[in-house]
């Protein structure tokens, strides 16, 4: 079933701020996909290909200068539309430094006008599952980078949208912690249903979690290649020297050279 | 930490009056030109049911300019941030206020308002207004974009945005102004009451050094700092309590 459906999104930046740049930067050139309920998208381009602009107009942040977001069989129009509909998590790390871990969990929640008291005892219940176990009153600046990710995707899981948008979350970290948190999300993501869309510059990670890979040509983006990844779960760090993830992967690799 | 902290510049404060009661001593200063620190703290003593009086007066004075001043500074760093335009046009403006002398002001403001309080307030919120709106206005510029995106794309008003969001970030720029204003007040209102008031720590320099009380004049002067020192204070305990996160694990 068709949960997520993008029709034809183009979108032009006139960028009279940045200096040096071209004046007009086409992000997005005509892209058109759709998710089903319960998919794993990754999303793999080259930098500056547009891949976070696709996220910022999905949540409502920008809009597109033509085409189509349609959720659950409802077009969403305008970027208010949109607004409060994805879980989005940025590609820049976006903890509160005025919250503690706990309060910044239940930021959605809050937002919602629900009662705090209900969510932060539903936050704490997954901490442990999050790795946060003992440090919801600590403050974000006391964490190191890999429990800062950890505590952006709970909050991000916490919105209780279905659909998730994750902007490279773990692209910041150092390659032995993205490999635990790659295995911790395989885990997690068993014990919710959520539809994810995810951003990665890595190959490995995108073939490793994703139920289906997207790979996207150099600006302005486009979709190369729609890869379905029938890799059998439970995936594991194992995985990724078995012969079918090495076909995928020269495949992967065979489309992002292409220009 | 603290008491290590202060037990240095005690010790050396200490040593100074020690050495400007000897000098006093061993020179035969006269006491109206310069008194010794024994002397100044007696004069205190001596006059301390009149001080309190004219401490009084001040404070209240310093008390009232710095909350119209705190109220009427975030308020303009508000609007400032809700126009990009008026911000333009503002604040280069407000930064050339800052070159008019307060100090030749004050006499017109008696002219204009008289002898009682509404002038040294107005000294006061002068003197205090530029450091507060300009830091806040600082501070709201200086919000990360991507923590207000983070809330529009979790749908949230823009009245949550603010309280969420903008105004913890602006929190740090405000007390720094705060704490500069703080140590301005207090100078501002003597300043206003120094042209021409019925009570006050201002009158009461004037008064004194008019009558050769040297003495009076230094333990004046002395609570003056004093009184800077602990308002500075306040505000330094006031920021701890209200932005925990911003001083832990720095
Ligand atoms: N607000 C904006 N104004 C002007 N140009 C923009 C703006 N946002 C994005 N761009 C430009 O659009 C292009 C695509 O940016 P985007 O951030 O979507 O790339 P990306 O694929 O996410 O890159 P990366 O992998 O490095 O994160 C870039 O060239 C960028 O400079
Ligand atoms: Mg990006």
């Amino acid at each position: 079933m068709t949960l997520l459906a993008v029709d034809s999104l183009s979108k032009t930046f006139s960028s009279a701020a940045a200096k040096g740049a071209q004046p007009v930067v086409q992000a997005l050139a005509d892209l058109s996909f759709q998710v089903a309920a319960g998919e794993f998208l990754s999303i793999i381009g080259p930098s500056g290909c547009g891949k976070s602009t696709l996220f910022r107009i999905l949540s409502g942040l920008e809009q597109p200068d033509t085409g189509q977001v349609t959720l659950q069989g409802q077009p969403l129009p305008l970027e208010t539309d949109r607004q409060g509909r994805f879980g989005y998590m940025p590609q820049r790390d976006t903890l509160l430094p005025w919250r503690t871990v706990l309060d910044n969990v239940i930021l959605g929640a809050d937002l919602a006008g629900d009662s705090r008291e209900l969510a932060r005892s539903e936050a704490q219940r997954l901490l442990p599952l999050f790795g946060l176990d003992g440090f919801e009153n600590v403050w974000p600046s006391a964490l190191s980078g890999g429990m800062r990710q950890r505590a952006a995707l709970l909050r991000t899981f916490l919105t209780g949208y279905e659909t998730l948008l994750l902007d490279e979350p773990f692209g910041a970290l150092d390659a032995l912690t993205r490999r635990v948190l790659q295995q911790w999300l395989l885990g997690v993501r068993t014990r919710f249903k959520k539809t994810i869309l995810f951003i990665t510059h890595d190959i490995d990670e995108a073939l490793l979690l994703g139920d289906r890979v997207l790979v996207f040509s150099p600006r302005p983006g486009r979709i190369t290649a729609d890869l379905p990844i029938d890799l059998p779960h439970p995936r594991s760090q194992d995985t990724v020297l078995d012969d079918s993830f090495l076909a995928h992967k020269r495949n992967v690799m065979a489309h992002l050279k292409l220009e | 930490m603290m008491t290590a902290r202060l037990i240095f510049p005690a010790a050396v404060l200490l040593m100074l009056l020690a050495l400007w009661e000897l000098l006093v001593w061993a020179l035969a200063v006269p006491k109206w030109i310069v008194p010794a620190p024994s002397a100044i703290g007696q004069a205190f003593w001596e006059t301390r049911a009149l001080l309190a009086t004219h401490v009084r007066q001040t404070m209240l004075e310093v008390a009232i300019g710095i909350g119209v001043a705190v109220s009427t500074g975030v308020a303009l760093a508000a609007v400032l941030d809700f126009s990009p335009w008026l911000r333009r046009a503002i604040y280069p403006l407000l930064v050339i206020s800052q070159t008019v002398p307060i100090l030749a002001l004050a006499p017109l403001l008696i002219i204009w308002f008289g002898f009682g309080i509404a002038p040294k307030v107005i000294v006061v919120t002068l003197f205090c207004f530029f450091p507060i709106a300009i830091n806040t206005s600082d501070g709201l510029t200086a919000t990360e974009p991507e923590l207000i995106d983070l809330l529009r794309s979790m749908g949230a008003t823009w009245p949550q945005i603010w309280q969420k969001v903008r105004l913890p970030a602006a929190l740090p720029y405000f007390f720094s102004g705060l704490k500069i204003a703080a140590t301005y007040s207090v100078v501002g209102a003597i300043v206003g009451e120094w042209v021409g008031a019925k009570q006050g720590l201002g009158i009461h320099l004037l008064r004194s050094s008019a009558a050769f009380k040297t003495a009076q004049v230094f333990s004046a002067i002395a609570i003056t700092s004093l009184l800077s020192i602990l308002l500075f204070l306040t505000v330094f305990v006031i920021e701890r309590k209200m932005m925990p996160w911003y001083f832990e694990r720095r």
